[in-house]
């Protein structure tokens, strides 16, 4: 537990000091969303109907940007070789690692979404709705990239690869995060319907995400 | 404590890095793996650690921890010094010695390689040498019996390297074992020697 813990503290402090990137996700997410409405147009009904959607594409974009820093970093300064040979389940390690992550990038872009739902003409209700699915489902796009960033490790420069791997993984997340934002604002569903069905799939990257990041590591030391 | 090796094959990237190379190390003694380069003497440091695979042969570490791998009683000690450079040296070593399951007391270990005036420098501005002996002071400050060193005194000076060998005498003194890829002496006169190549 103390390994894990002094592990976690590391990449946070890692990923807020200077040249972390902690904000690159969450500034390229505000440019994102800030360019939708000058590409547009100020049709406000438009905006609020397409809104959701935007705010999702533009968090899944930016959760892709900062996962190269995810394992690619470890494994260039050797601290990879050292973490392999700790006496800690690969497993929680790797865990950890996209807790870490996920709470110095994810988040960020759920706290963000409020205030980018104003640029986008969404009411308080859709508003809340897209916080809320973002909130589950950042997790989900974590631990599916971290399986891309687990990949790719040996690669250099596999940061577009990663991309690539990952992205269509994450259509499931994608449609059910959006429906249920949708579902709150326009019906005719109910919220709790699609946003169980995304809490479920944001369990399951949760566990087989873990499982294949740590069996791909061991198989990228072959 | 003994670490065996027989046998010992590699096989990466479709080819035969390593073949039938067999060691045996008893506690408190030393070996030198020589050779050219390219030969295989740092994927034979890092197949005994477990970061490299094992295609053939046996690799046994008797009389350690029945419960933990060999790769658990190791310190690697290869070409990258696994140091962040936005973490101060105490931060860095401090890190690895709580994620390792080492001890406290990174002052000691940072005097035992004259690093202990720059603790709170961030690891950005060591240079080379001063990288080295920050990794150098892992194997102080958490305790594994086998130490595997991959030219080990590579970018250190004289002093550092006089440091080093002091080091090396105390852990074997304790029954500590040590497997070192070098290209020449590294400070251990009693140093057993296997030499690689030639043959294959």
């Amino acid at each position: 537990m103390n390994a894990l813990a002094a592990l976690f503290a590391r990449d946070i402090r890692l990923a807020i000091r200077v040249g972390g990137g902690a904000l690159i996700g969450v500034l390229f997410f505000l440019i994102v969303v800030t360019l939708v409405p000058f590409a547009l147009g100020p049709d406000l009904a438009l905006l609020a109907r397409v809104g959701p959607a935007i705010l999702w594409l533009g968090a899944l974009l930016a959760s892709l940007l900062t996962l190269d820093r995810l394992l690619a970093i470890d494994h260039e300064d050797g601290s990879l070789d050292l973490i392999l040979t700790a006496p800690v389940t690969l497993e929680l390690t790797v865990a950890v690692k996209a807790l870490a992550h996920w709470l110095t990038t994810g988040l960020p872009l759920v706290l963000a979404a409020p205030f980018l739902g104003l640029l986008l003409n969404l009411d308080p209700t859709a508003t809340g709705a897209v916080a809320l699915t973002l909130l589950v489902g950042t997790p989900a796009l974590t631990f599916l990239g971290l399986v891309g960033a687990a990949v790719t490790v040996a690669l250099r420069r596999g940061g577009l690869l990663v991309a690539v791997l990952v992205l269509p993984l994450t259509v499931p997340v994608l449609i059910f995060g959006v429906a249920a934002s949708n579902a709150a604002i326009v019906g005719p569903l109910r919220f709790g319907t699609p946003f169980s069905i995304l809490c479920g799939i944001a369990l399951v990257c949760l566990v087989v995400g873990t499982l294949a990041t740590a069996a791909a590591l061991r198989h990228a030391m072959d | 404590m003994r670490l065996s090796g027989s046998d010992l094959a590699c096989f990466r990237g479709g080819r035969q890095v390593l073949s039938g190379v067999s060691f045996v190390i008893e506690a408190g003694e030393a070996l030198l793996v020589l050779g050219p380069n390219g030969v295989g003497k740092s994927t034979l440091l890092r197949l005994v650690a477990g970061l490299a695979p094992r295609s053939g042969g046996t690799l046994a570490l008797d009389g350690g921890d029945a419960e933990l791998s060999i790769a658990e009683q190791t310190h690697y000690l290869g070409h990258l010094d696994a140091l962040k450079p936005s973490l101060t040296v105490d931060e860095n070593l401090t890190f690895w010695s709580r994620f390792l399951g080492g001890g406290e007391g990174t002052q000691a270990a940072l005097a035992a390689v004259g690093l202990a005036g720059i603790a709170q420098l961030p690891a950005a501005y060591l240079s080379a040498g001063q990288r080295r002996r920050l990794s150098i002071a892992r194997l102080i400050i958490i305790k594994r019996p086998l130490w595997l060193l991959d030219e080990p005194t590579t970018a250190l000076d004289a002093a550092a390297q006089a440091q080093l060998a002091g080091l090396m005498r105390e852990h074997l003194a304790g029954g500590g074992l040590i497997l070192a890829a070098a290209h020449g002496p590294i400070g251990l006169a009693a140093a057993k020697e296997l030499r690689l190549g030639g043959a294959q």
